[in-house]
């Protein structure tokens, strides 16, 4: 166990921010998790009582019959701002005073730093660089992100749980935006963080940088394991798997759409559904290249003369 | 000239411009005598009622004494304040539901602007002088240091922010009906956001961004079609010298176009873009109806189906 290697990770100024950011994040899902509960009793009793349900005032927040409905913006919500503008002042004036800003030597093209790490927020999409080619994971890869959630409105048809946290009516929707935002955006970044060293290698917390490590890895191909050795069997071979992925992995999610989110389904336009398909698998793929390239060593599984996934 | 008036300055006896004179002075001595403790008298009350003067009245429009009136024009009549409605439902004050980080992402904002154009009065974006000029900033500058950290953590605590206020909004399903557009403005802003962060890593022009920038960059010679190492680029004619990294960079490698295209987005190209965005975020929020909630629970069995 080497402490001061993982000192020196840990205390690096411009890593605070993701340290900061684990028990901020935890506390804002235990909080969400609380008022989402709260809402989901309150539901599950209404739903099983027609006649409570016509008169109940349904808040899970402190209620007496007789208080107003609204409240002043002028004291009551502008105090709360200017409480949040000073405490945010002071959070930021104590942290500036305390951690300096980084600042190396001058710049050096003659002189290679290593690991070479991209600004904290960008660290998921340099960790896809170890599983695809730059052109998925620094061009397609954010262009893919930003429709995605772009298109999340107009694809998510349930109208419930609209203006209040809940679990129960979203379990779908909030299931997978959890997955795509602490799974695959915050843990990715953890990764590329705390566990990337020289060489954007996998060093565990702890462990010494060695700038000097090998690694002997033999990275395959796919279809090399098939044995396929043509061009064309390769361009061939791999857009059947890529396309054999959508087909089966999209059987799959549909019958589990189909039966778990009857209503929406329902509801939902071919586009709309089409559309949803495409983003999902499409995120679904990412770990599974991962899992493919960690556990079985595979490079690539499409291979053509112009790019290679 | 008519006949009774011909006579008009002899009819009194005549009287010499001196004795007029102290005969004047003695007159408005005599006034004063009278009026100016009358007029200081009238004025000391004045001042004890600040709010009613000419000045005050001029600035603020409204009276202040506490009625819900006064209270809903004190938001209305603001110009800084009027984003807000005059009331609001009791149970969106509280901070457990909106977590507040859409107003604290709009604070750092200002605060970054703030600390940005203070830094920008000691910083030549150029690549003989923007690293000493860093230098300099935290060693001469009076209180150089805690603005150029100022600068720094507040940009990471926006970033962190805006990925909250997103998780927030996500969460309560606030982006549904009739807030859709709103959310692709937020996700426009939670881009130019990250676009911001970047740009202003470059410029200090030390080895830690020179190489965050190179391989931030060198992703972009992979662009698909418009990058010279992208699938098909090569076939449309694409080089290192003409494709969208060079765009990027003002040149093949990360250099002084670099740096200086660097400033100007960070300093005035994101910026005005994002004030814009922020503008139809704002005003959406209120013409969608307000913040979303806290909204009374809806039960499964209450959706009205809509007809197709």
């Amino acid at each position: 166990m080497d402490w001061k290697q993982l000192w020196e990770i840990l205390s690096a100024a411009d890593n605070v921010p993701i340290i900061a950011m684990i028990p901020l994040l935890a506390f804002y899902m235990y909080l969400a998790w609380k008022q989402a509960h709260a809402n989901d009793l309150i539901i599950a009793e209404l739903e099983g009582n027609a006649a409570l349900a016509k008169t109940h005032h349904r808040k899970a927040w402190p209620f007496k019959p007789g208080w107003a409905k609204e409240v002043h913006v002028w004291p009551f919500l502008l105090r709360v701002e200017f409480l949040a503008a000073i405490i945010v002042t002071i959070i930021l004036m104590i942290w500036s005073i305390t951690l300096n800003a980084p600042l190396e030597e001058p710049a050096n093209p003659n002189l290679t730093m290593n690991p070479a790490k991209a600004p904290w927020y960008f660290l998921g999409l340099q960790e896809m660089l170890v599983y695809f080619d730059p052109w998925i994971a620094g061009v397609v890869m954010p262009t893919l992100i930003i429709i995605g959630l772009m298109v999340i409105p107009y694809i998510d048809t349930n109208p419930l749980g609209a203006g209040y946290y809940t679990w129960k009516q979203r379990k779908f929707a909030i299931g997978t935006f959890l997955f795509g935002f602490i799974i695959l955006w915050v843990s990715m970044i953890f990764i590329g963080t705390f566990i990337r060293g020289p060489g954007w290698q996998w060093f565990w917390p702890g462990q010494t940088w060695d700038h000097n490590r090998l690694i002997y890895e033999v990275n395959r191909d796919l279809p090399d394991l098939f044995g396929i050795t043509s061009n064309w069997g390769k361009g061939i071979f791999g857009a059947a798997v890529v396309g054999g992925f959508f087909a089966i992995g999209g059987m799959l999610v549909h019958a589990f759409f189909r039966r778990h989110n009857a209503k929406d389904y329902k509801r939902m336009s071919l586009l709309q559904y089409s559309i949803m398909m495409t983003f999902l698998l499409t995120m679904l793929a990412l770990p599974i290249k991962m899992l493919l390239r960690l556990l079985f060593h595979i490079k690539y599984v499409w291979i053509t003369p112009w790019f290679n996934v | 000239m008519s006949e009774e008036n011909k006579d008009n300055g002899k009819n009194g006896k005549s009287v010499g411009l001196v004795t007029r004179l102290i005969e004047g002075i003695k007159d408005v001595l005599e006034s004063l005598k009278t009026d100016l403790p009358a007029k200081a008298k009238e004025q000391v009350e004045l001042l004890k009622r600040p709010t009613k003067t000419q000045v005050f009245t001029s600035i603020f429009r409204h009276k202040h004494d506490d009625t819900p009136r006064n209270r809903a024009l004190g938001v209305l009549s603001n110009v800084f304040l009027h984003l807000h409605p005059a009331k609001i439902n009791r149970d969106a004050v509280r901070y457990s539901y909106t977590w507040g980080m859409g107003g604290i992402t709009f604070y750092l904002f200002i605060v970054l602007t703030l600390t940005g154009v203070l830094l920008m009065f000691y910083y030549h974006p150029s690549k003989v002088q923007a690293f000493r000029d860093v230098l300099y900033l935290e060693h001469d500058v009076p209180f150089g240091k805690l603005l150029r950290n100022m600068h720094r953590w507040a940009a990471h605590l926006m970033v962190i922010a805006v990925e909250l206020h997103m998780f927030r909004v996500f969460l309560t399903g606030s982006y549904k009906k009739p807030r859709e557009f709103n959310w692709n403005v937020g996700v426009i802003l939670l881009v130019l956001t990250l676009l911001l962060s970047f740009t202003g890593y470059l410029l200090p022009d030390d080895q830690l961004v020179f190489w965050a920038v190179t391989v931030g960059t060198n992703m972009a010679r992979a662009t698909p079609l418009l990058g010279h190492e992208g699938p098909f680029g090569a076939q449309l004619g694409m080089t290192p010298y003409n494709d969208v990294r060079f765009g990027l960079l003002g040149g093949s490698i990360v250099d002084a176009n670099a740096l200086l295209r660097s400033y100007i987005w960070h300093c005035i190209g994101i910026p005005i873009i994002a004030s814009i965005f922020m503008i139809l975020h704002f005003w959406r929020v209120r013409k969608d109806g307000g913040i979303s909630g806290p909204a009374a629970v809806v039960l499964d069995s209450e959706v009205k189906e809509a007809k197709k």
